[in-house]
């Protein structure tokens, strides 16, 4: 539906031309740097980095609020904007919705004037009748739970409830997409854990296709259908969150996301989908591996802290076990984390708060083969 | 320049700043708190809060006493009456014009001011404009030039006959010379522009306190960029442009130097060129002049509340607060070449115009347009006139002593009341925050006329020295001193002082050893503003200085009633360099402090 492609924005240049002329000489610096990816009909596609990474660039360059470099960008059959042909429509004319980080509720007008207003502002042809305007802003503040405040000055709502306003209108052009900038980053943190599911069940009931941009990791799990981890102005992966959560295909990801055991490793044998390495402490088993490395070649392991399964005893029908000391132990409420010695290496492990092994004691511990992924060393 | 006092912020909330005893239940009253107060020995703390209170208190209300008492009772004595009133406003149409071209300077300034200053803000913080440099540099003009030398360059500029603007524009290009500067519209043009950068500087810091993805979620929401102008961005800058507006009004109306330099050519009143009129007639109608003064003074006053309330209100509209918002310049695209067009004509207009023609004029023995033979002419003999002028040298030694001394009389006062008023729980301290906020609303003429009521009566010997003078420029000024001593205290978080105290220092040794040190940055910032705003310093000095007492406004007016263009040229060059000489100081010294300009002339 949306298509992005070789997307480019380089730093502190005020028009198209003299970017061009700088990027001759090989000397600019891009907080976008080429960029590609695809969002289906009726998904929601989450835009995932550290701040700085250009993911909001990429937002922003969607919209039409900043001009890109290079690139295209296609929204259904309609060209948005290509940097070859000169085509770059406003802003105004993309007919998207979006959502921003502080809302930019306009504080002037009530919660129903705010709503209102994208309505309002349509080519005289378009724009619907007085009727038809109080229906759809009555319907889009139903839907997000503010039929009861319309009357209300938008600067009373608390901001859970400005935040909705915001996505009331947004939702009220009924745009072919969304755009929604860090929406939940300025509310507490218990209200940003109810209104991901509130979000996530509004997209799926309206079928809603959406770019969703976020820096929290476990909000682009719980919300997206895809993710595309965005580093230094490139995308380092995209893939459903499973994939991305237990495939990782570079080290960034699999420290962005979550929290991972590295190890440098030696590729020893391949058999099928099978890998065998040898690490500084010892030989794993990996199942699984797509694209397999070859035999030689050095490789970076990563295992995730809730994939490592210790025990007191030694259990011996496992494969990949090996035995450590617990060096610390931290508890977090709802799990517990042991740091285990082996050699100079220290792996973490997370299980159920029952566990608690003391510091100093001998324990062991082993990885399931296919939870053991395979990294390529960047 | 926000005129909010510092009452408005609520810093003294802090329950641990409150230095002395907590007060016990029953003592909450006011009364019971200041009978305790009285009742404690003496501290010398509490004798400098004793001295602020007293000192500041002379200088905001003694002055507006003895205006009112004087205008009212007359010096003859026969009770309350109105005759001065009947005498200045009623038994002629003169009276209505006045208050009609008052009323009209002073819109139409401040429409020129507010149109411009807000059209160089948008375009300077929301536009990818070129040369962002120039708005500054221009915002300065108002400091560097001051008024009467501002208008008497617009003199040069647009006199009917020997006016260049005249003579070599208009006259070769269409024959006919139709700027004519001595007119209203002539006042408001130089007015208007004179205050525009102070606009400008309102206006920048109301652009970026407002969060850009309100005018980008307009964009998005399908609205064209005239719509957004029109339905977002000015009905949330409203209350900023309305207050900034208010303040241009006020500003213009106790403008002096340009109704005074241009008005009264063809007997064009307004409120302070009538005082000073009716001042330098014979024989002084002191009655009639205070009815004026205080006409004007309730004027201003109401316009200075309103404004401030104003600001005060509009803090509803934001948002999310306290937040620095990424700049994200509007690309202007190819409109971008025409604006940079308009930012060097405006710098051109309001900046190189005016300075070009005072240099010129400096350079000829009489003001002429400049020709292949007048060009050739060209001399230093004013600059020579200039330095062998003995009363130069006295209004140069006049201005530095009344500056200094006001500046640092001023920086000092301020720096204890912002203290009292900041940082202490002492009843009344609201009140002292008021008193020292005043003078604000005191016209610089008004003040004069009413600080010549005073000490024409006072037995000391204070009228016809330099201590009058002193003494108007620190009533004047101490609301700006108050600005840059309470900010520079605000930064400072009060546990500072409180670990001070825990570290057994006494108040004396933590204000010395510690207060002092932290703040002295914004107080010399503040100091070197106050010297700067002294050596313009016009309205109030011409009522109150007496012959060899000049200061170096003064001599510049002098020589503009005498005639002597060409030397008021080279006296106003050679202040143009010394000002900027101390605003390129106050500026590396303000950085810090945010330093503001304004027009108290």
């Amino acid at each position: 539906m949306l298509t992005v492609e070789s997307l480019k924005k380089s730093y502190d240049d005020t028009s198209g031309r003299s970017a061009k002329r700088k990027s001759d000489q090989g000397t600019r610096v891009y907080a976008v740097g080429g960029v590609d990816f695809e969002v289906h009909e009726g998904e929601l596609f989450t835009l995932l980095g550290p701040s700085g990474c250009g993911k909001t660039t990429t937002l922003r360059a969607v919209a039409g609020l900043e001009r890109p470099t290079e690139g295209r960008v296609t929204l259904g059959g309609t060209v948005l904007f290509d940097s070859d042909h000169g085509v770059n429509v406003h802003a105004n004319r993309r007919g998207l919705g979006m959502v921003f980080q502080s809302y930019a509720i306009w504080p002037h007008l009530s919660v129903f004037k705010n709503v209102s207003f994208p309505l309002e502002v349509m080519p005289r042809a378009k724009r619907p009748g007085r009727k038809e305007i109080e229906d759809r802003v009555g319907q889009a503040l139903e839907v997000t739970e503010l039929g009861a405040y319309s009357s209300r000055p938008a600067t009373k709502l608390s901001g859970g409830q400005q935040q909705r306003l915001a996505l009331a209108r947004a939702l009220v052009t009924r745009p072919d997409l969304m755009l929604l900038d860090e929406p939940l980053s300025n509310l507490d943190a218990k209200l940003r854990e109810s209104m991901r599911f509130e979000l996530k069940r509004l997209q799926r009931e309206l079928n809603l296709t959406a770019i969703y941009v976020t820096h929290d990791q476990s909000e682009a799990l719980v919300m997206s259908n895809r993710i595309a981890v965005m580093n230094k102005g490139r995308i380092e992966q995209i893939g459903k969150p499973r994939e991305i959560y237990t495939k990782p295909a570079t080290r960034f990801v699999a420290e962005f996301i979550g929290t991972s055991n590295f190890m440098e490793a030696k590729v020893v044998s391949v058999t099928g989908d099978e890998v065998a390495v040898d690490t500084a402490q010892g030989r794993l088993l990996a199942r699984g591996v797509e694209a397999p490395p070859a035999a030689g070649d050095t490789v970076l392991i990563s295992v995730r802290p809730e994939c490592v399964d210790l025990s007191r005893e030694r259990r011996g029908d496992v494969p990949n076990e090996w035995a450590g000391t617990v060096l610390t132990r931290a508890f977090m409420g709802d799990v517990v984390d042991h740091i285990v010695g082996v050699g100079d290496l220290e792996i973490r492990n997370r299980s159920n708060p029952n566990l608690s092994i003391a510091p100093g004691t001998e324990v062991y511990f082993s990885v399931p083969p296919d939870k053991v992924t395979l990294v390529p060393v960047d | 320049m926000t005129l909010a006092s510092t009452s408005t912020t609520s810093r003294d909330d802090d329950p641990a700043s409150r230095p002395g005893p907590a007060p016990r239940p029953g003592e909450n009253k006011p009364v019971d708190r200041l009978l305790r107060l009285l009742r404690r020995p003496l501290s010398f703390q509490g004798l400098l809060v004793g001295v602020a209170v007293v000192v500041v208190g002379y200088l905001a209300l003694v002055p507006l006493g003895y205006l009112v008492h004087d205008t009212f009772l007359g010096s003859g004595g026969s009770g309350v009456s109105l005759d001065a009133f009947a005498r200045a406003y009623g038994g002629n149409s003169q009276a209505g014009q006045m208050l009609l071209n008052s009323l009209w300077f002073a819109v139409g300034s401040a429409a020129l001011a507010l149109t411009l200053g807000t059209a160089l803000a948008y375009v300077q913080v929301r536009t990818d404009t070129p040369f962002k440099g120039l708005f500054f540099a221009a915002s300065l003009v108002p400091l560097i030039v001051p008024g009467i030398l501002y208008s008497t360059s617009w003199i040069f500029l647009g006199d009917p006959s020997t006016g260049l603007l005249n003579s070599l524009l208009f006259k070769p290009l269409f024959g006919s010379s139709p700027i004519n500067i001595y007119s209203v519209w002539g006042m408001i043009w130089v007015q208007g522009l004179h205050l525009a950068p102070v606009t400008f500087l309102l206006m920048v810091a109301a652009f970026r306190a407002m969060d850009p993805s309100l005018e980008e979620s307009a964009a998005m929401s399908g609205a064209s960029r005239l719509t957004v102008l029109r339905r977002i961005t000015v009905p949330l800058l409203r209350p900023a442009m309305i207050s900034a507006a208010l303040l241009m009004f006020v500003q213009s109306l106790e403008s002096f130097e340009v109704p005074g330099l241009l008005g009264l050519q063809n007997g064009i009143y307004v409120f302070t060129s009538r005082i000073y009129f009716v001042l330098r007639a014979y024989p002084i109608d002191y009655g009639a002049a205070g009815a004026y003064a205080i006409g004007l003074l309730v004027i201003a006053a109401m316009g200075v509340l309103l404004s401030g309330w104003l600001q005060r209100s509009s803090r509803n509209f934001q948002t999310v607060g306290g937040k620095a918002f990424r700049p994200r310049p509007v690309e202007l695209g190819r409109a971008r070449p025409y604006v940079g067009a308009g930012v060097i004509l405006y710098f051109l207009v309001t900046v190189i115009l005016p300075v070009g023609v005072l240099v010129y004029a400096s350079l000829l023995k009489y003001y002429t347009a400049p020709t292949s033979k007048t060009l050739g002419r060209l001399t230093l003999d004013n600059y020579r006139a200039v330095f062998t002028m003995p009363l130069a040298f006295t209004a140069l030694k006049n201005s530095l002593i009344v500056g200094i001394g006001a500046a640092t009389a001023v920086m000092f006062l301020a720096a204890i009341v912002a203290w009292v008023v900041l940082r202490t729980k002492a009843p009344g301290r609201r009140v002292l925050d008021l008193l020292a906020f005043t003078p604000i609303v005191i016209p610089g003429l008004v003040l004069g006329l009413a600080l010549s009521f005073v000490y024409l009566r006072m037995p000391l010997p204070i009228y016809g020295t330099l201590l009058i003078l002193l003494i108007s420029y620190c009533t004047r000024y101490l609301p700006y001193g108050m600005r840059y001593a309470s900010s520079a205290m605000a930064q400072m978080s009060p546990e500072l002082e409180e670990s001070a105290a825990v570290s057994g220092a006494s108040w004396f040794q933590t204000f010395r050893r510690v207060l002092l040190p932290l703040m002295s940055g914004g107080i010399l910032a503040g100091w070197v503003y106050i010297l700067v705003v002294s050596f313009r310093e016009l309205s109030s000095t011409i009522l109150l200085y007496s012959p060899g007492k000049e200061v170096l406004s003064v001599l510049i007016w002098e020589q503009f009633e005498n005639g002597q263009f060409t030397t008021l040229a080279a006296l106003g060059v050679c202040m143009v360099a010394l000002l900027v000489l101390l605003v390129s100081v106050a500026y590396r010294l303000g950085a810090r402090f945010g330093l503001q300009s304004d027009s108290a002339n």
